[in-house]
């Protein structure tokens, strides 16, 4: 929780102010639940996923839903961390920094890949991570799920499997932690020392 | 350029002339380049060019005993005509042109070509001639030949005299002319190549140091070879607390022995290479505070005669060079009496006048009066241009009329662009100085009014 | 007006060194991928502009920069102009025009880059310069050594190298490579103690944080990492040694001395080495030796110091380093709080 209001604050260089909650930690449990069953029910069990959570949102979540699914099917599904950093298209229009170093533990050849993040909004960072994966094999499709879609797509990007569709205005935030998913505002603080 | 025209009357109005008492009030009338009045009110007589000093102290003219010309050899850097008007700018009546010029000027044909351009410039030239044949340590230079042109000070400046023996003989051959030998002190063996201070900056920058004890071994021989010799010896930039100690028993013991410092090591410390910044490289070095503050105290209390520039023009391009591969030196002649005012007369640390608040009283500093002495009376003295022509003399009635009109509150901004040497190589470009030469009168022609140069 | 670069290691400060650290370990992980590439950095050009031969640093930088997409131009001194007494600035402005976005610069003498990003837009980097810098070595000495200590441990690697004991032997005096590992050893904590020659040391070490040693055998069982430098024969000629033979009996890791030697020292060494000389052969291929590691790491460190450059974009720590005219104290910034030794 600390971590994800560290990581929207920074990255919009002010503090992270909650308006409503819109699920609460056991609505997120149910959301993921349900996807796990729908990508076993999609793919027909878990034979050939892989589950790559996407730096920093997405990766508690593919955590858990890996976990999921070894309760539902027993299977023990590999898990991959993905940082896009090095793939954005925004590099040299504002500060970009690795978040942590990518772990793809497995060849994505011949697999399906279930890409997990936390709030689905633009589409640049799912573009970014299609570009990143495909760095690391050819995998026979790439899913996506998403815990949030907040709208305001600027490129052609749909999610298979959401947890909630949340309609936004622009300038609010969304933050998906573990005390649920809120949204808010972010408030700058003074001076460029608001930004750490 | 234009002829000298000089009016046959000038009267310096409303300032205030130093004298070792402290200025006093007074105009100075001019006529036929010589002073014949300084009297607390002088109306303008007919037809008489007059210099408003309002504001401003009014001087003997400053004497440089360190310039280079460079020319002939280079002439891209600077040629007498365009020295000779930076010095004019700088409040100088009088400078001597250092012989290290490609040829250098080491025999008499030498002088008198240097002569012939130095008569056309707007202040004196006075010419100093080479100790060794092209300054390269081996032969004796003909003194007496040079000598016999009215050459008076000899010195391979630029190098020192690498041989004992030889600048013992040197000494000894030259002391029964009449004439003085400079010395650029820098045991080259010890230098070894540096090209900064040795010590903690060069340390951190990686750029080979040359330590002081460079500087102070040649001066300590060369006290020593006076001590033998009798014979006067003149020690050019001192920039060492230790080469200091040395003048100061030297002279104690009642030695010949004369010294000079430059505005740039009273004023900048090592430090200023932190950037690599070639502009700041100069031989001798730049040294930490502590040397500065002994050649300020050096020259406050007399062991230390004269401020000399050092003005060494080089041309942009050899400055962007590497650090290491740039030459060394820097103009001065424009600046160094706002320099050495600030670091002399002004408090040390903040650079506020005496009598402006924000100054420390307690500390010890030149009156204007010692520094016009170390800027104009000491250094025509030991050129041997007090009795030559009148330079550096104090302002009274039969006086040769060279003056240096200089308002001591007027604060600029250092313009390299603006200088009228042809280089720009100033350390202080950019910076704010305090004191500025408003009119400069030699032998009775105003070449510089109001801050600009008449010819 | 350059664009902030990389000049000296007190220009990142311990938080642009740990930055840097960070980056590297993800630069890593696409070094050991099949197609060892990522497009950051499509569109950016990077020239190397050497004026001093080094394959080494030279293949390096452009590796960095062929795996980060940019293009990369080539200058080098030998087959240009500079023979034909074009001026540095010239030279530098000419390639500046060509549309660069970073010049890695080295150059025989120190502070050559300083001026050069004095005259150019792009940002500049310090790929060593005479006996000043050379930071992205150090950089990558940080990074091998971190690396290697988290390898014993058994843990991930730590942002320090906090109470890390490490002798760095040889020709301090002329060593770039010595001065920018003072700097960054120091900045993440390490106790630096400087060993060789009095002759072969620096001026003065006053500001540096380090301890200053004259006898090798004294100080190998005091410290966890020997850290050899490159000797130059020229320090013959200018009579800095007596002979080649006695500075190997005092200074260098001999199979003898190496005999001795704690089981758990690590060595390391910037290259190239002199072997029978700094180093016996036996020691530079043993299992404590990093060598072959610094070299393998040095791409994706200087991955991570172009990225920084070109897309990090967050003000990296004060550290006071500048030419201020005033400065008091050469110390070397990006020390903050150095020790006295």
């Amino acid at each position: 929780m600390a971590d994800q209001v560290k990581v929207a604050a920074r990255s919009r260089r002010g503090t992270f102010v909650p308006r409503a909650t819109v699920m609460d930690a056991d609505d997120v449990r149910r959301a993921l639940v349900r996807i796990a069953h729908e990508i076993l029910e999609r793919n027909h069990g878990s034979g050939s996923l892989v589950v790559v959570g996407l730096q920093t949102g997405g990766v508690p979540l593919a955590e858990h839903l890996v976990a999921l699914l070894a309760d539902i099917d027993g299977a023990d599904v590999p898990l991959g961390v993905l940082d896009v950093a090095f793939y954005r298209d925004d590099i040299g229009l504002r500060p970009v920094l690795a978040e942590e170093v990518t772990r793809i533990p497995v060849e994505l050849s011949g697999r399906v890949v279930v890409l997990v993040d936390d709030v689905l909004f633009t589409g640049r960072t799912v573009r970014a991570a299609l570009d990143a994966l495909a760095d690391h094999g050819r995998a026979r499709s790439v899913q996506l799920a998403v815990m949030v879609d907040r709208g305001h797509r600027e490129l052609p990007i749909r999610p298979d499997y959401v947890g909630k569709n949340l309609p936004t205005r622009r300038d609010e935030v969304v933050e998906v932690g573990a005390a649920g998913v809120r949204i808010g505002e972010v408030v700058a603080l003074p001076g460029p020392e608001g930004a750490r | 350029m234009a002829e000298p025209v000089r009016p046959r009357r000038v009267l310096v109005r409303g300032g205030r002339v130093v004298e070792p008492s402290g200025p006093r009030r007074a105009d100075v009338l001019v006529e036929d380049g010589t002073i014949v009045a300084v009297e607390a009110t002088i109306a303008a007589p007919p037809g008489a060019t007059v210099l408003d000093a309002s504001g401003c102290v009014v001087g003997p003219g400053l004497v440089d005993l360190h310039t280079h010309l460079r020319e002939p050899g280079r002439e891209d850097a600077e040629t007498v005509e365009t020295g000779a008007r930076a010095a004019a700018l700088g409040g100088y009546t009088a400078v001597v042109a250092m012989p290290n010029t490609e040829p250098a000027t080491d025999s008499a044909g030498a002088v008198r070509a240097l002569q012939v351009l130095g008569a056309r410039a707007c202040v004196e030239v006075a010419i100093a001639g080479a100790i060794t044949v092209g300054r390269a340590g081996e032969r004796l230079a003909p003194f007496a030949e040079m000598a016999g042109l009215g050459v008076r000070l000899f010195t391979d400046d630029g190098r020192g005299v690498q041989h004992a023996g030889l600048m013992r003989r040197a000494l000894e051959y030259a002391r029964p002319l009449g004439i003085v030998l400079a010395e650029h002190c820098e045991d080259e063996e010890l230098a070894a190549g540096g090209s900064m201070h040795e010590g903690a900056w060069s340390s951190r920058l990686g750029i080979p140091g040359q330590p002081a004890i460079a500087e102070e071994a040649m001066v300590e021989r060369d006290i020593g070879l006076v001590r033998l010799t009798g014979a006067p010896l003149h020690l050019l930039h001192l920039s060492c607390a230790r080469s200091v100690a040395l003048v100061r028993a030297a002279r104690a013991e009642g030695l010949p022995v004369t010294a000079e410092a430059t505005p740039h090591h009273m004023s900048l410390t090592d430090a200023e290479l932190a950037g690599y910044d070639p502009v700041f490289k100069v031989n001798p070095p730049l040294r930490p505070g502590a040397d500065l503050a002994a050649v300020r105290a050096g020259v406050l209390d007399g062991t230390i005669d004269a401020v000399a520039t050092d003005h060494a023009p080089h041309p942009p391009e050899s400055k962007e060079e590497p650090f290491d591969l740039a030459p060394p030196g820097m103009t001065g002649l424009e600046t160094a009496f706002a320099v050495a005012y600030g670091a002399l007369c002004c408090d040390a640390s903040t650079g506020v006048p005496p009598w402006l608040a924000g100054s420390d009283p307690a500390q010890r500093r030149a009156s204007i009066a010692e520094l016009f002495a170390a800027m104009s009376g000491a250094p025509a003295r030991i050129a041997g241009l007090d009795v030559a022509s009148g330079q550096g003399g104090a302002l009274r009635p039969g006086a040769r009329a060279h003056l240096c009109v200089v308002d001591l509150d007027a604060r600029w901004t250092v313009d390299p662009a603006a200088s009228a040497s042809r280089s720009r190589n100033t350390p202080f470009a950019g910076r704010e100085l305090v004191g500025r030469v408003r009119h400069t009168v030699c032998a009775g022609e105003p070449v510089v009014v109001d801050g600009k140069a008449v010819r | 007006m350059s664009r902030p670069g990389l000049l000296s290691v007190a220009d990142l400060g311990r938080g642009g060194i740990v930055e840097v650290l960070h980056l590297a370990d993800s630069f890593a992980e696409v070094s050991e991928r099949a197609i060892p590439k990522v497009p950051a950095l499509r569109g950016k050009t990077v020239a190397t502009v050497f004026f001093e031969p080094s394959t080494r640093t030279r293949l390096s930088f452009e590796a960095a920069a062929k795996r980060l997409s940019a293009d990369t131009m080539s200058f080098a001194a030998a087959t240009s102009s500079v023979t034909k007494g074009e001026s540095l600035r010239d030279t530098v402005e000419t390639v500046d025009a060509l549309g660069v976005d970073v010049m890695v610069v080295r150059h025989a003498s120190s502070g050559a880059p300083a001026q050069v990003a004095r005259w150019v837009d792009a940002c500049v980097v310090n790929a060593g310069d005479g006996q000043h810098e050379h930071p992205t070595q150090a950089l990558l000495d940080c990074f091998t050594l971190r690396e290697a200590l988290a390898a014993r441990a058994g843990s991930p690697p730590a942002d320090d190298l906090a109470g890390v004991r490490i002798a760095i032997v040889g020709d301090v005096r002329h060593s770039r490579v010595a001065r920018s590992c003072v700097l960054a050893f120091g900045a993440l904590g390490a106790r630096v103690t400087l060993v060789g020659p009095a002759t072969l040391m620096p001026p003065t070490t006053q500001g540096w944080g380090v301890e200053v040693r004259h006898d090798l055998d004294e100080v190998l069982p005091e410290i966890d990492v020997c850290y050899l430098l490159r000797l130059q024969s020229e320090r013959l000629r200018e009579a800095l040694l007596p002979s080649l033979g006695e500075y190997s009996e005092r200074f260098g890791l001999t199979r003898d001395r190496a005999r001795r030697l704690d089981p758990d020292l690590l060595v390391m060494h910037p290259g190239p080495m002199i072997r029978g000389l700094e180093i016996a052969s036996g020691v530079a291929d043993s299992a404590r030796s990093l060598v072959t590691r610094q070299v393998h790491n040095g791409v994706a460190v200087r991955m991570a110091v172009l990225f920084r450059l070109l897309a990090g974009g967050l003000p990296s720590e004060p550290t006071g380093a500048g030419p201020a005219a005033d400065e008091a104290s050469p110390a070397g910034s990006g020390q903050g709080g150095a020790r006295h030794g």
